[in-house]
Parts: C-alpha cells; sequence; structure tokens
C-alpha cells in the first residue's frame, strides 16, 4: 500500500488505503456473488461489431469460433436480430467457408441453420455447401446435407437430389442417417421429390448400422403410409428379419400395431395376426422395446384377458425397478388398462401399494388413482388410511384426481359411503385451495344424492366445514343446497345453528343466502315456524339492503308479519322452484325491459313477465366447453350460454305489425345458407316457430356494387308442404350493395303440431343499375328473379335446448307411462364420438350432464338429452350407442316426456333421419 | 392418416439445459408449441418449479403436465431436461435425456456445472446438434455424439497432400456443380 501511495500526508494515505481496499472488497464480491460467466455484460451491439473479424483476410479461426458462440448465446437467450443484423451476420459467416479449420466450419453450419436464411440468401451458401456435401471429411458430408435440406426449396432440392440418393446408401453412417432424416423433413414439403428415393431408403433399411436403420424404417413407412399392402408387406418381412436398433424395434411394433387396427379379427380361431411377434418383443432386451410392446397389446382394441396377461406380467416387474421412468411409464400405462380391464390389474395391487409412498408423486397419484380402480370393497378402509398419509404432502392439482377418483369409488360401492365421507370431510377441513375444496363439496354433494343414507352425515360436515370457509362462493352453495335437503331430514333444527350463525359471522352475500335458507326451512317445516320468524325479524336490522330485502320478502310470503297463513303451494314453488329460463336470457329482457322506459322516461305501467323471457340455450361456443370426459360436477351451475341471439330476433319480430299477434317466439333456426358462396345474391334464412304460425326470415346480400335492388321478396312455393299457408309477406324496399336486408314470409299451421315440409323459393325484385362515379341509381329497372335453394321445415325446428340440472331425478320423477323406447341401427360411423355428435345435432335437444363428450377408445355411450318440445311439453332423452368391430354403431332410444304423441315425435325425427 | 403415423415416429418438443435458478444455459425447441420466446420462458419456468422439490441426482426422474411428459436429471448446478408429448415412450424420452447427459458430462471432462458449461458453450450446442434434427433422434449414445463433437480436434489431422488433394477434388466438383445451377 505504501509503495501505491507516496504521499506524506497521514490523513490522504489513510484516505487512499482506504479507497483501494474498498474497491478490492467490492471485486471480490461481485465476483462470488454475480458468478462468473463468459458472457457476463454481454451485448448484442458489441458482439455484431465483433463479428467483423469474419471479413479479416486472414482468418483467425479461434476467434471466430468465438464470436459464433457468442452470436449464438444471444440468440438461445431468446434475443432477436433485425432483418438488416441478421443479413448481415449471414453474409459475414459465409465468408468463414474459406477457412479449413473443422471445428469452426461445424459453428458456421451452426449459425445458418439459426439464421435460418431467406430464399436469394441461401443461393450464397449453396455452393459452398455442395462442395462439402462431396467432401471427404465426413463430417463435412453429413452437416452439409443437414444445412442444405433445413434452408433449400423445391428447385434447388432437384439439383441435389442425386447426392442425396447417394448419400442414402454412404457406408458412413452418420451420412446415411442425416440424408435420411432430411428426408424424413422434406417429405413434408417436397413428396413427390422424396418419394423417388424408396429404393435406395429400401436399401438402407437393409444397413448393418442400428440408427441407419431406424431412420430408413421411419422415412420408408412415410413414403408408404398410404399404401397399406405395402405398409402391410413391409412389417411381415421385418418382424422376420432382423431389427438391431431398439428405436427402430419401437417404430416396427407401432407399424404392427397399425397394421392389427386396419385388418382387425378377422379369423373365427380368434388369433390376432402379428400377436406373436408383439409378445415376443416382451423379451426383447431393451427396456424401450419391451415398454413400447406392452403399452401397444394394452392398447389393442377389443384386448382379450389372455393376449394382456403377459404384458401386465412385465409391467409389474417395472413398477419395482429402481428407475422412476420405468414405474412412471408402467404405473400410466396400468392406470389406462384399469378404466377397462379393472379386473386385469388386480394382480398388480401389491406393488401398486408400495408406490403409495414413492418419492416421485407424478407416480404416487397414478398408483393410487390406480387402486382406487380397481380395489375391491374389502380393501376400502385400508386403502383411505394409506391416502389419508399421502394427502398432506402433494399439490393441489393432484389431490382433485384423488378426490374425483374417491367419488366415483363410492358410487361403485355404496355401503363403503361412511369411510369414504369421512376421508372427504378430513380433507375438507385440510389447508387447500379454491379448486380442491370445490371438488371436496362437489363430491360430498353427490355423495348425498346418490346415496340416501350418507345424507345427514354429510350435510352436516357442509354445515361444520362453512363455519369456517374462506370461499364466499362455496358458502352460498352450500347454503343454497342445505335449504332444499336440510328440511327433508328427520330433525331440521339441528341445522338452523349453522345457518343462523352464518347471518351473525359472514359477509353480505353469505348473510344474504342464510335468509333465504332459513325462510325455506320455516315453508317446509312448519314446527320450526315461530322460531325462523324470530331470527328472520332479526335480519331486518341488517346493515346490507339485499339482506334486509330478504328478510321483509320472506316474512311476508311466509305470513311472519302477523296474519296467520299457511305456506300455501305458491309459496314453496316461489321458494324451491327453479328458475326456469337461463339466466342470461333473463338479464338481457331486463335490460331490454327498463331501456324501453327509460327512452320515453316515464315508469312503466305494465310488469316486467317473466313469460317473455325466451327459454332456449344458446349452444356455446367450442371454446367454452368443459374439458372433454370431465365430469359436470354438483353444484357448478347449469351451463348457461352467452346471449343469445333469441333476444334480437324477437324485437325484430315485434317491431312488424303483421307478425304481432302471432304470440310468443318459440325457436329461431340458425341461418340456412339458400345459395352457394359468392353469388351475385347471398341469401340465408332464419325459420321462426310460433305456436300456429311460422315465419321465414330471409337475410340477402347484394355483391354486385354497380347494381342496386328493389322491391325485393321471395315467393314460396308450399305444395310439398300441405300443412301450410301463407299468411303474408314482407318485402324490403331497397337493397344497395353490402348492406344486408331482410324479407320475410309468414305461414300459418295446425296449432300445437309439429308439421313438416318443404318450401321452394324464388327471389323476385327490380334490378336498377347504379351509376359508379355518383351512386346513384338509374330510373328505369328491370323485373328479374332468381333461383334459390329449398329450405325444410324438420320436426327438430319444433325442439327447444333446455338443459336439466340433475337428470337422473327429472327422468324418475317424469315416470314411464309415455315412454317410448326402440333401437336403430346407424350403419358404419366414423367413430362412436361422431354417430352420438350427428344423432343429438338431428334431435336438437341440449346434452346434459356432459354426456355429449365421449371418452377415446369408448365401445359404448350413454348421451342423456332434454327439452322442450313445442305446446311447452318437456322432453328427457336417453340415448345409448354401442360400437362394433367394423364401426357398426347401433343405438337404443328411450324418451320420456309428458305426452306419448311428443315421444312419437322424437322418435320420428331419428327414423327419417 | 398422416397425422396418425407422424406422430407414430417418436418426437423431442424440447431439450432444456437450465442452472439452479432456472434459468438458460443452453435450450433448443423443436416444436411450434411455443412459438414465442416469452412462451418458452414460460415453459422453462413452470418445468423448472414443478421439478424443484424432487431430487433428481441419482436417477432420471420423470413428471407430466400440460399434456407434455418430462424427464429431468439434476447435476451440481445444472438441470437437464426433455420433453415429450404425452403419448411418447417414456423410455425413449430417458434413453434422449440420459444420451445429453453423460456426452455433456464427456465433453466438459467430468466438471460438469454452469461455469464449465458455459465455458464451453459451442461444444454443448454441437452436442445438442448431433442428438436431436428438428425433433428426430438422431443419435443416443453419448460416445457416439461426443466423438461427432469433438472431431474438430483433429482437424490437422488431414495430411497435406490429402489436403491439396481433396481440395483439388473439390474445385473440380464446383466447377461441375456451378455448371449445374447455371
Amino acid at each position: 500500500m505504501a509503495q501505491l501511495v507516496k504521499k506524506d500526508d497521514d490523513r490522504d494515505e489513510e484516505g487512499v488505503h482506504y479507497l483501494v481496499c474498498y474497491l478490492i472488497a467490492k471485486a471480490c464480491w461481485s465476483y462470488s456473488t454475480a458468478e462468473y460467466s463468459p458472457f457476463l455484460g454481454i451485448e448484442k451491439g458489441a458482439v455484431l461489431q465483433e463479428a467483423r473479424v469474419f471479413n479479416d483476410p486472414q482468418l483467425d479461426s479461434r476467434r471466430c469460433s468465438q464470436v459464433i458462440t457468442k452470436l449464438l448465446y444471444l440468440l438461445n437467450q431468446g434475443e432477436t436480430f433485425t432483418k438488416i443484423e441478421a443479413t448481415e451476420v449471414f453474409f459475414a459467416v459465409t465468408k468463414l467457408f474459406q477457412s479449413r479449420d473443422i471445428g469452426l466450419r461445424r459453428m458456421v453450419y451452426l449459425m445458418i441453420k439459426e439464421l435460418s436464411p431467406s430464399a436469394d440468401e441461401v443461393i450464397i451458401v449453396t455452393s459452398s455447401l455442395m462442395k462439402d456435401m462431396n467432401s471427404k471429411t465426413d463430417m463435412y458430408r453429413a452437416n452439409a446435407i443437414r444445412v442444405l435440406c433445413r434452408i433449400t426449396d423445391g428447385t434447388l432440392l432437384t439439383q441435389i437430389e442425386r447426392y442425396l440418393k447417394q448419400a442414402i446408401v454412404d457406408k458412413n453412417p452418420v451420412v446415411a442417417s442425416a440424408a435420411l432424416v432430411s428426408g424424413i423433413h422434406l417429405l413434408q414439403t417436397n413428396p413427390e421429390i422424396v418419394k423417388r428415393w424408396s429404393n435406395e431408403v429400401q436399401e438402407a433399411v437393409q444397413s448393418r448400422a442400428a440408427l441407419v436403420q431406424f431412420h430408413a424404417l421411419a422415412l420408408l413407412h412415410q413414403i408408404r403410409q398410404n399404401d397399406r399392402l405395402a405398409v402391410s408387406k413391409l412389417v411381415t418381412s421385418l418382424t422376420r428379419g432382423t431389427v438391431r436398433s431398439p428405436l427402430a424395434q419401437c417404430l416396427l411394433i407401432r407399424y404392427t400395431s397399425q397394421v392389427i387396427r386396419e385388418s382387425g379379427v378377422n379369423n373365427q380361431s380368434g388369433d390376432r395376426p402379428f400377436y406373436d411377434y408383439l409378445e415376443g418383443c416382451l423379451r426383447h432386451k431393451a427396456e424401450m422395446v419391451i415398454f413400447e410392446a406392452a403399452r401397444a397389446i394394452t392398447e389393442l382394441s377389443g384386448v382379450t384377458s389372455r393376449e394382456l396377461t403377459p404384458a401386465i406380467t412385465v409391467l409389474q416387474l417395472f413398477l419395482s425397478s429402481s428407475k422412476p421412468v420405468l414405474r412412471f411409464a408402467a404405473v400410466r400405462t396400468l392406470n389406462k388398462v384399469a378404466m377397462t380391464h379393472p379386473m386385469a390389474v388386480t394382480n398388480c395391487n401389491i406393488d401398486m401399494e408400495s408406490l403409495i409412498s414413492d418419492q416421485n408423486r407424478s407416480i404416487a397419484t397414478l398408483a393410487i388413482t390406480t387402486l382406487l380402480k380397481t380395489g375391491n370393497e374389502s380393501s376400502v378402509d385400508r386403502l383411505m388410511k394409506q391416502i389419508t398419509n399421502f394427502m398432506s404432502d402433494i399439490a393441489d392439482e393432484f389431490k382433485i384426481v384423488v378426490v374425483e377418483a374417491i367419488r366415483s369409488l363410492c358410487l361403485k360401492f355404496p355401503l363403503k359411503y361412511r369411510s369414504l365421507m369421512n376421508f372427504l370431510s378430513n380433507i375438507l377441513r385440510e389447508e387447500g385451495g379454491f379448486e380442491y375444496k370445490k371438488a371436496i363439496v362437489d363430491s360430498i354433494v353427490i355423495l348425498i344424492s346418490d346415496i340416501p343414507d350418507a345424507k345427514e352425515s354429510g350435510l352436516l360436515h357442509l354445515c361444520e366445514f362453512i363455519e369456517d370457509c374462506e370461499f364466499t362462493y362455496l358458502s352460498t352453495q352450500i347454503l343454497h343446497f342445505l335449504g332444499i335437503e336440510g328440511p327433508k331430514t328427520s330433525d331440521p333444527s339441528k341445522y338452523i345453528r349453522y345457518i343462523y350463525n352464518r347471518v351473525i359471522l359472514e359477509n353480505a352475500t353469505v348473510r344474504a343466502s342464510a335468509v333465504s335458507t332459513l325462510a325455506k326451512f320455516g315453508a317446509m317445516v312448519d314446527s320450526l315456524k315461530p322460531r325462523i320468524f324470530i331470527l328472520l325479524r332479526r335480519c331486518l336490522f341488517d346493515s346490507d339492503d339485499e339482506v334486509r330485502d330478504r328478510a321483509t320478502l320472506y316474512l311476508s310470503t311466509l305470513g311472519g308479519d302477523g296474519s296467520v297463513v299457511e305456506t300455501d303451494k305458491d309459496v314453496k314453488e316461489f321458494l324451491f322452484g327453479s328458475l326456469d329460463v337461463p339466466l342470461v336470457n333473463l338479464e338481457t329482457s331486463l335490460k331490454n325491459y327498463v331501456s324501453v322506459h327509460a327512452e320515453i322516461q316515464e315508469p312503466s305501467e305494465e310488469p316486467f313477465d317473466i313469460n317473455s323471457v325466451p327459454k332456449e340455450v344458446k349452444s356455446q361456443p367450442l371454446a367454452e366447453k368443459k374439458a372433454p370426459g370431465k365430469k359436470p360436477t354438483g353444484l357448478s351451475a347449469p351451463p348457461t350460454g352467452p346471449t343469445s341471439t333469441v333476444d334480437a330476433y324477437e324485437k325484430l319480430l315485434s317491431n312488424i305489425p303483421e307478425f304481432s299477434s302471432f304470440g310468443k317466439l318459440f325457436k329461431s333456426s340458425v341461418p340456412v345458407e339458400l345459395t352457394e358462396a359468392e353469388t351475385e345474391y347471398a341469401v340465408n334464412a332464419v325459420k321462426h316457430i310460433f305456436d300456429s304460425h311460422v315465419v321465414f326470415q330471409y337475410n340477402c346480400t347484394n355483391t354486385i356494387p354497380e347494381i342496386l335492388l328493389e322491391n325485393v321478396s321471395v315467393v314460396v312455393d308450399a305444395s310439398e308442404a300441405a300443412d301450410f299457408s301463407e299468411l303474408a309477406s314482407k318485402p324490403l324496399r331497397s337493397l344497395p350493395y353490402d348492406s344486408p336486408g331482410q324479407t320475410f314470409v309468414a305461414f300459418e299451421k295446425p296449432e300445437g303440431v309439429p308439421a313438416v315440409g318443404k318450401f321452394s323459393n324464388m327471389l323476385r325484385f327490380i334490378s336498377k343499375e347504379v351509376d359508379p362515379s355518383t351512386g346513384e341509381a338509374e330510373e328505369d329497372g328491370v323485373e328479374d328473379e332468381y333461383q334459390l335453394e329449398d329450405l325444410e321445415v324438420v320436426s327438430a325446428d319444433y325442439v327447444l335446448k333446455v338443459g336439466v340440472s340433475n337428470f337422473k331425478n327429472a327422468w324418475e320423477s317424469m315416470g314411464p307411462d309415455c315412454e317410448r323406447v326402440d333401437e336403430y341401427g346407424l350403419g358404419p360411423r366414423e367413430s362412436l364420438a361422431e354417430a352420438v355428435s350427428a344423432v343429438i345435432n338431428l334431435l336438437g335437444l341440449q346434452p346434459c350432464e356432459g354426456t355429449e363428450a365421449v371418452p377415446s377408445n369408448s365401445r359404448s355411450h350413454t348421451c342423456l338429452l332434454s327439452g322442450v318440445f313445442i305446446g311447452n311439453v318437456k322432453v328427457l332423452v336417453r340415448l345409448s350407442f354401442g360400437i362394433d368391430g367394423p364401426k357398426e354403431v347401433a343405438m337404443k332410444l328411450a324418451v320420456r316426456s309428458e305426452d306419448e304423441s311428443v315421444s312419437d315425435a322424437i322418435h320420428e325425427i331419428v327414423a327419417c333421419g | 392418416m398422416v397425422l396418425e403415423s407422424e406422430e407414430s415416429c417418436p418426437s423431442i418438443k424440447n431439450i432444456l439445459l437450465l442452472d439452479s435458478e432456472g434459468k438458460r444455459v443452453a435450450v433448443k425447441y423443436y416444436s411450434d408449441d411455443w412459438p414465442t420466446n416469452s412462451a418458452k420462458e414460460a415453459y422453462e419456468k413452470s418445468v423448472f418449479t414443478k421439478t424443484q422439490k424432487i431430487n433428481g441426482r441419482t436417477e432420471a426422474e420423470i413428471t407430466m403436465f400440460e399434456n407434455n411428459v418430462v424427464v429431468y436429471k439434476f447435476v451440481q448446478d445444472l438441470h437437464f431436461f426433455v420433453t415429450g408429448g404425452e403419448d411418447e415412450n417414456e423410455l425413449i424420452l430417458a434413453t434422449v435425456l440420459q444420451g445429453f447427459f453423460d456426452a455433456v458430462g464427456l465433453l466438459l471432462r467430468g466438471n460438469v456445472d454452469k461455469k464449465e458449461a458455459l465455458e464451453n458453450l459451442d461444444l454443448i450446442l454441437l452436442c445438442l446438434d448431433e442428438i436431436v434434427d428438428a425433433g428426430i433422434i438422431l443419435e443416443t449414445d453419448a460416445n457416439v455424439i461426443v466423438g461427432k463433437v469433438a472431431s474438430h480436434s483433429l482437424d490437422a489431422g488431414a495430411s497435406l497432400s490429402e489436403q491439396t488433394i481433396s481440395q483439388a477434388l473439390a474445385t473440380a466438383r464446383e466447377h461441375l456443380t456451378r455448371s449445374l445451377l447455371k
């Protein structure tokens, strides 16, 4: 230090001394915390500057390699180059082809691939790469092929095709693989070229090099994939020959499964072609092959237990492997098998149970859910004990899976409800997020609804839960449920305490629900009434409007204001009856009601009529649908659609005086196109169904700028629709270019009858030419006609999609009096799911409880539908589907409704469709 | 049909090498599932957090999320991941992971940590390039991979005479190909 500082002044020296120490300390500190990295403080601009060394006449290959590494590092970290920067780097990099340093060349290849140059840039490097492709150095050949094929386009490909074909059969395996893999990629963009290489590829399949065989097999199969016979031949010859690499063996197993799938079991002996090959692979030395074969066997369609056994045996061995990946693969596969063949998996139960304590929680969760599927009644208690220990240390997402599995187990063994219900109530008390808690509550609710014995204990568990529940949504849902189920129990009074505690302790939303629940108890249980009144009167002093309003309302409807009233049917209907209109529809109707009166600025004389709210549930857009296979759960509200177009139609029609006497609109169809796309006049039609009328709304668009249409109408010929007689037609005065307009035709039909028929349509109008410069139409026009497609009114037009929240209850309360059951063959269909959705669309009913989703690979499916038939007749439909080997689908259709003619009409729809 | 057979070839969606804080050392994506850099970073973050609790230091571990199967292995401050689709054979993915893991170990001569990896980033990137090509498995044997990556240390191997011959040949070919290209 003294050497550094030559000053005599003590203080000064001391100051400098401190400074130096401080700097050293700081440097050390930053070295140790911000750990050392060769790329510390790297900056794009600086590196791009550095890239100028690529242009040096005397190349320093080491330095150049370093700069490329830096550039690649930047790209890898997510940095992007502008077009100009990328081009500059690209051109600079091409200079490096001069260097003969292999290491640098490799980096150049990488850089070119990362930059993915444009077509005109590619030309610059083509000749260099082609030179490398024919180099003596194998590394150059292999890599140049991969780079060139990555950046090339079709035209260049024909020029290098010859070299690629040679490369495929090159004696160096790296070169051959490079060409084959490139072929696999190029097949997507230039199939016709790659298909010409099949002779060479075929030769490569026989290669002694393991990976060349793998790549060649993959490419050959892709070339021939559309030729079933060729694939079958390929599989036949290879399954007899030798396949060297485990990867190629896995491929062959997949192709074999495909051949089996397509050929089916068509011989009487029941032997499956190639099954022996798959079974033989179970004894292969590579684990990946054994597993691939075992999995393939479990996925065979219509697999028998005899076929399954050897596969299950090897998977069982994997369960006790020391490798987590093997255990996971095995338990995941067995979990799938358990869905279709639970008995086949029971042998593995002991191994599976030891996996509950697996360090890897994914494995443990799969093991538990498998056990829950395969477990028998006697093992339930033991299983629950093990799961309890396990639950505390897994994430919520796994817990939800377990809760769902327990729910289905409980439904399978209703006698075991006690221990399962206890388990659910225990985990309900523990920490957990909303989704998890909701899954538990939903499960308890479903168990209560399905297992009568479980009701009392289940309700008490829910009551205890709301004593300390942080989720307002769950509290209100439980209170609502309690109001319906609680009064029906043997001792309703014991629930009152829990409910009234909510009024004292909770937020306004929960308090309001608690008031409603109290009122329900009061309405149903006469002995509790006086006490309920006392509690409700206390609520009159609540700080919240809604709570006070509800208390006042219920006190007056239940007669708590002093008058002696017996709770009559109307009140019960008011308290318990479900709102039979979708909430969104109610909301829009109320908004309309309010806005109309706001316009004329005076309060309405006429009260709002709830019967004016349309009842149709609009189908939800696809994106909002629940994930397939996910069962809807207890408390979730029945699906409600987005704002419907029904209100818009209703508004439109009610504004037309001719139609105002038709009454309430029952249903409007989706628009049916009556013209081809891109015609001069685009017309589609909407069918509006009333009780004894039908209105066709023709939406017309004029697509010719030079023409103005006037006096547009549709002439309808109803000769093939005997039950309909034309009543009125409302023409459209003018239809300018590109501004759609509507014209209407109304028909009378027998009241409440689902009359059907076919209508032919002719668009009639006066066409006038428009001066393009002024936009004004000429005085005189020409009368003209334009033939449209036919429009049909079918039975499904008389059906409204209205869901029910509990199908089973609805079905049973409807009773079998007007039930009609029949069976139908649907012929060969693409898949079960396709058949199900076709029938749903045909019937035009609302699928309930998520039963429209068909799990993949299932052989049978039950679908529940509900709706309202014209004349306000409720209809419930239970569809059972089965699919047979060659995709023949059969269907049993059971219909219940309040009117047997309606049940028949539903069958009619299917019989005619 | 086309889709089915595309699926039937084993494919890799990405290979990730992250540090002990989940930051990138080197990553390579082969699938369009993560189209933007932020989507990629989000994926890396969730993979990293989901696998933190498990000690993947002795054997390769495995998990499943977002319809993907992820196999992983950790050493020092480096975290290795390989992702495949949910229907992929888990053992194939594990083989790719092991190939990558062992190859990096050989290339870094046993000093497998973040600092060493960054200092030899060129080797790591070349290694990735030799394992998977646009999703298709090229090679899984660590020794072969290392052989291909490290071959440039023998760059002077070509003798002078050989060089001149090959040079002459190359120029001849260049003339040929140029005329081909017009």
